[in-house]
């Protein structure tokens, strides 16, 4: 697929892709940038809202639970950074699944598949489970029952920011692992086989990692700044 | 038959090099996140360093985890430079877009704290309008 990277080539002359890469794998490189920009103004506007309010609900005080653990006790922090090891490691199943892509090991493929998916399901399971519980607590869009960390009666900002953004990251999540599954029955199909490539996991991972990216973000800004 | 043998065999070789890079890119997101944790632990704890000062360094250690994630686990870092030019470039808009909002959100709040009823000394007030013309 790939053409050899010489220094002398004149990539804009024709007859390949000046940027060395199929269709396909640039417009996802595209689509991407387009939604970091849409992430980007999601979590801009939340920054902005927060900037502009004298004070803001203490993370530590509200996400401080863990899933059969008394709800009295005090763990901030330490769900939700087994959500994002989750979600570390289904990026690294997936690279592997890549790269079992280019040695076109169908099984490895797909057994690796499988681990993302697994963890895919993994983090939403989790996601799933802290919006029940904040649920519970009386928090969801236009309802917030957590007080401002200088004591006084917080504005509903901090709930509808946090469900919109983690919900619209959640619903990445979901969609990619539809399209994680999709992928999976292709090779198990043989589709890519007989296509030669497995680029099209090459695509899908990218999606994948773009997730696992946009998670980053929404860890620091949700929950340790 | 044949093709899948070689397969496998290509696999042992490009193996090495390729999923070693990819699990040392694993325990450097690990290590940045556990550090990450660590340092919130510690300051509620101890409070023993200025809220801003860790803030800045929890978004340069997030800027550091998006750096390997793009690089490695994308492979942008191994595509041509035409193509990482086409994707950086337009998310440079970021660094304008993040200082203007944030700086109007606080301006926002200085506002709406200074003009509260009965608040500022009518002096204070005309300092504030003359910082925001500038």
């Amino acid at each position: 697929m790939d053409t050899a990277v010489t220094a002398q080539k004149k990539w804009w002359s024709g007859g390949h892709s000046p940027f060395n890469v199929s269709y396909g794998k640039l417009m996802m490189w595209y689509f991407l940038m387009s939604d970091a920009f849409t992430f980007g103004a999601l979590l801009i506007s939340y920054g902005t809202i927060r900037f502009m309010s004298t004070s803001w609900p203490d993370p530590n005080e509200v996400f401080h639970s863990f899933p059969f653990v008394s709800h009295t006790a005090h763990l901030p922090l330490v769900f939700v950074s087994l959500m994002t090891f989750i979600l570390i490691m289904s990026s690294v199943t997936m690279v592997l699944a890549v790269h079992a892509g280019h040695m076109r090991d169908r099984k490895a493929v797909a057994k690796w598949m499988v681990w993302t998916i697994i963890g895919g399901i993994a983090f939403l399971s989790c996601q799933a489970w802290e919006w029940t519980h904040l649920h519970e607590l009386g928090a969801w869009w236009g309802r917030n029952p957590f007080a401002n960390a200088d004591g006084t009666v917080a504005s509903t900002n901090f709930t509808n920011f946090f469900f919109t953004i983690t919900g619209f990251h959640g619903l990445h999540v979901t969609s990619g692992v539809v399209l994680n599954i999709v992928i999976l029955s292709n090779v198990l199909k043989g589709t890519y086989d007989d296509r030669g490539h497995y680029e099209m996991v090459e695509k899908v991972g990218l999606y994948w990692h773009f997730v696992d990216l946009v998670w980053v973000f929404v860890f620091t800004c949700f929950y340790l700044l | 038959m044949e093709h899948t043998h070689t397969g496998v065999v290509h696999d042992e070789h490009g193996h090495d090099a390729s999923t070693k890079s990819i699990w040392r890119t694993f325990w450097i997101l690990l290590a940045i996140t556990i550090f990450e944790v660590g340092l919130a632990f510690s300051y509620l704890e101890w409070h023993w360093m200025p809220r801003l000062f860790l803030n800045s360094i929890f978004v340069g250690l997030t800027i550091l985890k998006a750096f390997f994630i793009v690089a490695e686990f994308m492979h942008l870092r191994t595509e041509i430079k035409n193509l990482i030019m086409t994707i950086l470039i337009p998310l440079m808009l970021f660094v304008w877009f993040i200082i203007a909002f944030l700086a109007d959100g606080d301006s926002w709040k200085n506002m709406r704290k200074d003009l509260s009823p009965g608040k500022p000394a009518p002096a204070a007030m005309h300092v504030n309008t003359e910082e925001a013309h500038h």
